[in-house]
């Protein structure tokens, strides 16, 4: 078993905490894992990635090779389409529909949506619908989460574990939305 | 012992703490600062009594760092490659007084300048200080060799150098840990004057460092650190620093190869170990986070019949990290598909946040400057370097910590007026003092910003030194209190500040404007986490 993902999104997106579930779930059901994440400068509101590997057996590479990676796991429609050199040829795209528009020249959403229809394999979710109608758009992340869940190779429970143990500290409540975030991605 | 997940920043900071160490001295910097956040969240560091504050810079911290040495105990200093600059007079010359107990200075690179200004290796600081130099390829390994980097240090009585870069200090993986060592007591030097660098002593000390190197290079060969792995294909060897023994490991495991590889965690490299490496295989490829500095050390200057394949003959870029991708290309494999970005995607550089005071304060300024030419404000280290991008176009450079306060005085004393730094608060207290007292010695017409967001912004939030001093610092250098102005930079307050600025950007001589507001990020954490101590 070996699942290569990159993980992408915008500066304060939150895929930092998704990659500390997947981290968490793959090291708890006694897998290895090696995890590349954007610390500083970018952080500000720029692109950012995390090259996350789980497997079976050793691994020796912190990053990903081009075009060999497993998934691409976005939270942000054209962060997903920055990083298709890694992408295997069989390899899937799961992204949030929601754009995240920072900068002038930022391209028309439906440019971005045909490029991803364009891939065999992928999953374009309403992410932050999904979330707000849980009551809050900040846990879309999860939701993300939970839409690529079934590709992972990791048990729910596991995942569940995870988020249990990550969120609690910030309450019972805190841990259920983003179980719920996690279930209603995975129906979506 | 038990197993778990952490960066190798955070590797390391377990592996000193489990050495036995007795203070952590540090500037934040991307990407080592979390080595020493990671130890002053720890329980275990909190309860032993650790020192974990921040120092005011790099240079500083060396040299408290090398007071706790002094004193017997255990230090590490951590600091990026360019701290390194700041900090070299006293890493240079603790390798000449040596150390008493253990010290280890961690020097992250920024290969790629992810974070940086540039990309400098500091493998050659380590070579020109003569002390060893430490690698680790893996977050196991960060965590092992700080582990030994106090071993070797107490053992030579010398300080180490770990070198790591930006992808190892930033990727997580399992370590395991093992025994904790027992912190050293309170021991002074036997030799009292070890520290005393006068010419006399110093020659003595030179002669020491100097013939300690073939002890050093012995260590090399012995530690396992450098090993040969055998292999059957040796039409090519593969010289793997560091890092990039994983990325040929990985490539290696992915295509099939089984070239002979020496890899290499521990500097000085034994020459005999080179030379042995060498004669079994056809041609070399040296593989090297950052310089080709050892690449270099085999071609020399002279045509020689060995054929090294590394950075200088473009079988690998000449900068810029390394990636598996890379390496692959390097060792002849082709990547079979690859898909193009999509036209479409546009860069999406980094931003100051919404709500930023940097953000009025640029305003401001902006427009106070508007009378004038263009090209006349020199800034600094921080998230107000960001004003260099559009919308604000508000700067003209950003070199070093403090260089905008010395370069505005330099611009000034040739005849440029008004002349404007922007500071921030940190990299003032940091490096932009001394600039200061400068201006103020020589009367120079000078308008100094400091946009004070009481953190350090860029790296995260660590706390700023100049937190509620700069008034005080600014009256102490002597700078006149009618032109030290304070500014509230809020949209509402955008007039006066304006007007603040234009009156200060006329008087020839020393202005000190502090533009005061909280950094966005660390005031919304902040009430966070009132709201949640009042709900508990």
């Amino acid at each position: 078993m070996k699942r290569d993902i990159i993980l992408a999104g915008v500066g304060g997106q939150g895929i930092l905490s998704i990659a500390a579930v997947i981290g968490l779930a793959a090291v708890e059901s006694g897998l290895y894992l090696k995890q590349a994440e954007v610390h500083g400068m970018s952080q500000r509101g720029g692109a950012v990635q995390s090259h996350l590997r789980i497997s079976d057996s050793p691994i020796a590479s912190d990053l990903i090779p081009e075009g060999s990676c497993d998934m691409i796991l976005s939270v942000e429609p054209m962060e997903a389409l920055r990083y298709l050199p890694f992408l295997a040829k069989d390899g899937w795209v799961v992204t949030s529909s929601k754009t995240f528009d920072n900068i002038d020249d930022y391209p028309p959403e439906e440019e971005i949506f045909n490029e991803i229809r364009k891939l065999e394999n992928h999953v374009l979710i309403d992410a932050y619908s999904i979330a707000r109608e849980l009551g809050s758009q900040k846990v879309s992340n999860m939701v993300m989460l939970g839409a690529a869940s079934e590709y992972l190779g990791l048990s729910q429970e596991s995942l569940e574990g995870a988020l249990d143990m990550l969120f609690g500290r910030k309450g019972k409540e805190m841990v259920e939305l983003n179980i719920q975030a996690l279930k209603a991605g995975n129906k979506g | 012992m038990s197993r778990f997940v952490l960066l190798g920043d955070e590797a390391i900071g377990q592996g000193a703490l489990d050495a036995g160490l007795s203070g952590v001295y540090a500037y934040p910097g991307t990407p080592s600062t979390e080595i020493t956040e990671y130890i002053q969240k720890s329980k275990e560091a909190q309860d032993r009594k650790v020192h974990a504050q921040w120092s005011a810079n790099e240079k500083t911290a060396m040299e408290a760092g090398l007071g706790m040495s002094y004193a017997g105990k255990r230090a590490l200093v951590c600091m990026k490659h360019v701290g390194l600059n700041v900090a070299a007079d006293a890493f240079i010359n603790a390798g000449m007084t040596g150390v008493n107990g253990g010290l280890v200075v961690v020097v992250a690179d920024d290969p790629s300048m992810h974070s940086s200004q540039n990309e400098q290796d500091s493998r050659f600081y380590g070579k020109f200080s003569m002390v060893p130099v430490l690698e680790p390829s893996t977050q196991q390994e960060a965590y092992d060799m700080t582990h030994y980097a106090f071993d070797l240090s107490e053992k030579y009585a010398l300080p180490v150098m770990l070198r790591i870069t930006t992808r190892l200090a930033h990727s997580r993986s399992s370590i395991e840990r093992m025994a904790t060592r027992e912190e050293n007591p309170v021991k002074l030097p036997t030799d009292l004057k070890q520290f005393i660098l006068l010419p006399s002593i110093a020659r003595k000390r030179y002669k020491m460092l100097l013939s300690t190197q073939e002890k050093l290079e012995w260590e090399g060969e012995n530690s396992g650190l450098n090993r040969i792995e055998e292999g059957k294909d040796r039409s090519t060897g593969v010289i793997a620093c560091g890092l990039a023994y994983n990325y040929y490991q990985e490539v290696a495991g992915d295509a099939g190869l089984d070239h002979p590889v020496l890899k290499i965690s521990q500097y000085p490299v034994p020459a005999t170990l080179l030379n042995h490496f060498i004669k079994q295989v056809d041609r070399v490829l040296v593989l090297e986070e950052g310089a080709p500095m050892l690449e270099e050390s085999l071609t020399g200057v002279l045509d020689n019949s060995y054929q090294i394949k590394g950075r200088l003959d473009a079988t690998l870029p000449r900068d810029g990290e390394l990636t598996p991708s890379l390496v692959k290309k390097a060792l002849g494999i082709s990547t079979e598909f690859a898909r193009e970005v999509p036209e479409i995607v546009k860069n999406r550089p980094p931003v100051l946040c919404k709500g930023c005071s940097h953000i009025d304060m640029y305003n401001a300024l902006g427009e106070a400057l508007e009378p004038y030419d263009p090209g006349r404000v020199f800034s600094d280290i921080g998230c107000y370097t960001l004003g260099a991008l559009p919308p604000y176009n508000a700067i003209n450079s950003c070199v070093d910590m403090g260089a905008s306060i010395t370069m505005a005085k330099g611009a000034s004393d040739a005849g440029i007026h008004p002349s404007v730094a922007v500071i921030g608060d940190s990299t003032f207290t940091h490096s932009g003092m001394t600039g200061l007292l400068d201006a103020v010695v020589e009367e120079t017409p000078v308008t100094v910003i400091i946009s004070d967001n009481s953190t350090t912004g860029m790296t995260g939030g660590q706390q700023s030194h100049a937190t509620n001093r700069l008034l005080e610092i600014c009256i102490g250098l002597g700078v006149e209190e009618e032109h030290i102005r304070v500014m509230d930079p809020l949209r509402k307050h955008h007039e006066e500040n304006r007007a603040m600025i234009s009156e200060e950007l006329e008087y020839k001589g020393v202005s000190v404007i502090i533009a005061q507001r909280e950094c966005i990020q660390t005031a919304s954490r902040r009430l966070k986490s009132q709201k949640s101590k009042v709900e508990s």
